[in-house]
């Protein structure tokens, strides 16, 4: 394949796993969380480096799910304790980043991580980053792990998705079926924290962020059921990296950037059209009264 | 001990910092009641695009072009983030969400495009996005102090309309009061002050100063005044010994120490303060097991 095509595969793999996760995080209205999560990921990243002493992703996927579990356990520590959530997830997440930045600060030397590259990511080098195995090129590592993180979701996915849903629209009537919701809301964060650590690598946190928020945002303006507001919203992650290499290829600007302002494009052209037949149905309603 | 004080580059620092910790604690007070707190971490991203922004169109990276362009961009973000929230069934953190990535998204595009296109080097705005605390200027401080007074000043006079919006925001346009002005003037208030600190302290970092002070301030009391004057005096606290630590103990950058000040701060405050603090809590929940185990014992008595 060309470079280009693993670029844009990568992007799609990150669209399809954010996407697909994003839409449980917006109809739970914990958005902002996963923002969260995604700076966090950092203090994971340099702690599994400093603890293992190498840059071998594994380490770095454990550290950063075990910090993405504690970015989320705080937060509903702080929220048990009387503070809001917004408040709670402006605490948590700006300080153990804060704890990040000051570890990378102390051991600047030693750490071959570099905070630009980190938020602005380097999807550019993706395909020189290979996976080899016994002496075969397969390709990418970051395809590689992107591709396993997407099965490890979509198989979770699939075996609780009545329990993911249920929980989500209703904690009360889950509780009351006999759903550990608690099991089911650190269940989702382990699933964001790999999915966010995953597409950390190769597309830079910023990316990451956009590709879990917007797309699911976009298919929630579009649909009322859940399964149709997945699928719709890993398309709108595959559309949006395609387009959005394309814009990074004509203007000669960062790719990550890119995709995040087509997909922020896709977004407002959706919201537009959602506003537009909104008018018309409330013009062709108006003066009309209702017997039923 | 106080030699450390006779470096006048250190002053600089030191004074900027401790008025924008005071600053910004005091205006977030407001955003963390209004419970619009993650609004401040959209805005301070949004910051990215309007300095990029503003250094295309003058060419220059003079502070207060890139201060300029970083209050639109944030006042149109928050913009935004309520139009989202006021025309389509998102709620407002996945509106903030939306607005905050993409915005820093096209930021990042603009950055990539100065660097690639204008022969001009960029590496100073990559500086006014992440914090350099090390490298504020007396002009720089001057500018910081200037913008504080002024956004203190403009607190202190709407005190009471911003007290009512926040609260009751019903109530105030029951006497009157115009709502969306009032609260376009306190989100300008917002944006001011977060735009004053990124230089400083950083995108990410500088959320934390508008959020941890107001935060661990409400755990102390319940009366605004109160929190107003405590949140300022924690950021401002913060920032010095975050200053000082960070330029003489450890020599590492500023921000991140500063916030880990006043997360220090705030985790104390979780603990030890009165009424809603850990500690007095569970002593408040011994004593009532305790009589209640009293109770027990004599009403068993009573029944034999």
């Amino acid at each position: 394949m060309s470079y280009e095509m693993w670029i844009i595969l990568t992007g799609s793999l990150v669209g399809v796993t954010c996407g697909t996760i994003g839409c449980l995080l917006i109809i739970r209205k914990m958005a902002m969380l996963s923002d969260g999560i995604s700076h966090t990921v950092l203090l994971g990243i340099v702690l599994a480096y400093l603890i293992s002493q190498s840059l071998s992703s594994i380490y770095m996927l454990i550290g950063a799910l075990i910090i993405g579990m504690l970015t989320a356990f705080l937060v509903q520590f702080l929220y048990n304790r009387g503070i809001h959530t917004d408040a709670s997830i402006g605490i948590v997440f700006t300080s153990l980043f804060a704890l990040g930045v000051f570890l990378v600060s102390i051991y600047a030397r030693q750490v071959h991580l570099d905070i630009d590259h980190v938020l602005m990511g380097e999807i550019t080098f993706v395909p020189w980053n290979r996976l080899t195995l016994f002496g075969v090129d397969l390709g990418p590592q970051a395809v590689w792990m992107l591709g396993t993180v997407l099965v490890i979701n979509t198989v979770i996915l699939i075996i609780f998705y009545e329990p993911i849903k249920i929980s989500s629209f209703d904690p009360v009537l889950a509780t009351a079926l006999g759903i550990n919701v608690v099991f089911i809301h650190y269940l989702l964060m382990g699933m964001v924290s790999l999915s966010i650590v995953a597409s950390f690598e190769s597309v830079g946190s910023i990316l990451v962020v956009t590709m879990l928020i917007v797309p699911g945002a976009t298919a929630y303006l579009m649909t009322k059921r859940l399964s149709t507001m997945i699928a719709v919203s890993a398309m709108v992650g595959i559309l949006g990296s395609v387009v959005g290499y394309a814009i990074a290829y004509w203007f000669d600007v960062s790719i990550a950037g890119a995709m995040s302002v087509a997909l922020g494009l896709i977004f407002a052209i959706v919201f537009i059209l959602q506003l537009i037949i909104k008018k018309m149905y409330q013009r062709s309603h108006r003066g009309k009264i209702h017997v039923t | 001990m106080f030699e450390w004080l006779q470096d006048p580059n250190l002053q600089w620092v030191l004074l900027g910092t401790t008025i924008l910790g005071i600053t910004s604690g005091m205006i977030g007070c407001f955003a963390v009641l209004k419970r619009q707190s993650l609004i401040s971490d959209a805005v301070a991203h949004a910051a990215l695009p309007g300095v990029c922004l503003a250094f295309i169109v003058v060419r220059d990276k003079e502070l207060i072009y890139l201060l300029i362009g970083a209050v639109i961009a944030g006042y149109i973000a928050t913009y935004c983030i309520q139009y989202i929230v006021q025309h389509s069934k998102l709620k407002e953190d996945t509106s903030i969400g939306v607005v905050l990535s993409v915005f820093f998204g096209f930021g990042v595009v603009l950055l990539t495009y100065i660097s690639n296109n204008l022969a001009g080097n960029q590496s100073g705005l990559d500086e006014f996005v992440f914090g350099q605390a090390a490298s504020l200027s007396s002009q720089d401080v001057q500018i910081i102090s200037i913008v504080s007074l002024v956004l203190v000043t403009v607190l202190v006079l709407f005190y009471k309309e911003f007290k009512l919006i926040t609260f009751d925001p019903n109530f105030a346009k029951a006497l009157g009061l115009s709502y969306n002005k009032i609260n376009n003037l306190l989100m300008l208030l917002i944006v001011g002050a977060i735009v004053i600190g990124i230089q400083t302290v950083g995108v990410v970092l500088m959320t934390a100063m508008i959020i941890i002070p107001p935060a661990a301030a409400r755990l102390w009391t319940e009366k605004l005044s109160v929190m107003l004057l405590l949140a300022g005096t924690f950021g401002g606290i913060a920032s010095l010994l975050g200053t000082y630590f960070s330029t003489l103990a450890l020599r590492v950058a500023t921000g991140p120490v500063i916030v880990l000040c006043e997360a220090a701060i705030f985790f104390l405050s979780l603990l030890f303060a009165p009424k809603r603090g850990i500690v007095y809590k569970n002593w408040v929940f011994r004593k009532l097991r305790r009589s209640h185990k009293n109770q027990q014992t004599t009403r068993k008595h009573k029944v034999i």
